[in-house]
């Protein structure tokens, strides 16, 4: 798939950026982790993120696997599902997948990207934890 | 501060999962019993960030401040930019937080206008998050009055990437794009482009120099976000600042009179 920002304007932004979001997906699940009765082994953690969005999957699968060294979420996998970018074009009335990086207006009848239907997600799934 | 405890728990449900077929292995046995549940989060990412800018955000409204964060590359013109907005709304009272990686170079700049300029270093971070942002407000408070503000530009880190998607309080976005990054780049580049209430085409004076096509960049941010207000501005000649300036006092008009209507409506 055709991710964006596979050129970052500072060659090393990216990674830092994906580190921060790194860094607030672990202490949102620590937290839930924290408030639990007993804590479960988090063996698996579900992200959904959309290719509308600043997120390089890739980048985000080796901040995870850095920073979860040693902590609760030692050994626990990160598993990422891609949304593709699906817009809505009105005069058509029609859903269309853009060519990120290329056009982004309906290709039939070139109306401008209005209504973005997914592609926009960045979000914490589920976890899938053992019972204790 | 996260707090999203309670609904946690109540969002977690159990399932098991389906049992591995070779229950003879007594190595496997440990994992036939081994079972596991789901909790659902469905939670953004980016949670803890906006709930932040949330909180920036109820802190402007209050004071009666609206706030722009002004976003673009290195190098696109984003502090030039302020210093002929400072030197051409002199009639609105302006604060600066200015974000730099490293230096107070660009805040030393707008500090010569006399308005007050905040500087936040973000060290490694390559964009500014509204925990920051929150701390150059609370400098803000402790130095100045804010409710005697108008206005409060945010001068993001120089990124096309990152700051479109941390968002620090702001009212309106606004992006600069200067006439030397090419045609291209908000095809490149869309969430920013796509998330700006505003683009400004900078350094048009530089355009008969190259072979840049002004109507192809518009176009080109138009397929993405069909509803930005678009200004081809030089800083250096003053061509165009004229209309940059009318929105922006347009943008703080609206705003006060929508927070007057609000504390107006029981």
């Amino acid at each position: 798939m055709d991710r964006l920002h596979t050129a970052c304007p500072l060659p090393i932004a990216s990674p830092m950026h994906e580190t921060d979001m790194t860094k607030a997906l672990i202490g949102t699940i620590r937290d839930w982790w924290d408030s639990q009765p007993e804590q479960p082994t988090i063996e698996k953690v579900h992200l959904v993120v959309g290719t509308f969005t600043c997120v390089e999957p890739a980048s985000l699968q080796f901040a995870f696997d850095v920073q979860t060294q040693g902590t609760f979420l030692d050994g626990a996998q990160l598993v990422i599902q891609d949304i593709p970018l699906v817009a809505h074009c009105h005069t058509c009335q029609t859903d269309y997948l853009p060519e990120v990086g290329r056009q982004y207006s309906c290709p039939t009848c070139n109306s401008p990207m209005e209504d973005i239907r997914s592609g926009r997600e960045l979000k914490i799934d589920r976890l899938e934890c053992a019972a204790v | 501060m996260t707090v999203w405890n309670a609904p946690l728990s109540d969002a977690t449900h159990f399932s098991k999962r389906a049992l591995p077929a070779v229950p003879f292995l007594p190595f496997f046995v440990s994992h036939a019993m081994h079972q596991t549940f789901d909790a659902a989060l469905e939670m953004n990412l980016l949670h803890a960030n906006q709930q932040g800018a949330d909180h920036n955000r109820a802190h402007f409204d209050e004071w009666g401040i609206t706030c722009l964060n002004l976003m673009s590359s290195p190098g696109a013109g984003k502090t030039q930019l302020l210093e002929c907005t400072l030197r051409g709304l002199r009639d609105l009272k302006i604060a600066i937080i200015e974000g730099d990686m490293t230096t107070e170079l660009d805040a030393d700049r707008l500090r010569q206008y006399g308005v007050p300029v905040i500087a936040i270093n973000t060290g490694r971070s390559c964009h500014l998050d509204s925990k920051m942002v929150a701390g150059g407000i609370h400098q803000l408070q402790q130095a100045h009055r804010p409710t005697e503000l108008d206005l409060v530009v945010v001068e993001n880190v120089g990124n096309l990437v990152c700051p479109a998607e941390f968002e620090v309080g702001e009212h309106v976005k606004v992006a600069l794009l200067s006439v030397t990054e090419g045609e291209d780049k908000p095809l490149k580049y869309p969430v920013m482009f796509r998330e700006a209430d505003c683009l400004l085409i900078t350094k048009i004076d530089l355009a008969p120099y190259l072979d840049i096509d002004l109507g192809q960049i518009e176009a080109n941010v138009r397929q993405i976000n069909p509803h930005v207000a678009i200004f081809q501005v030089s800083a250096k000649t003053g061509d165009g600042l004229d209309a940059w300036f009318g929105w922006l006092r347009q943008a703080v008009a609206d705003r006060v009179s929508r927070s007057m209507a609000h504390s107006v409506t029981p």
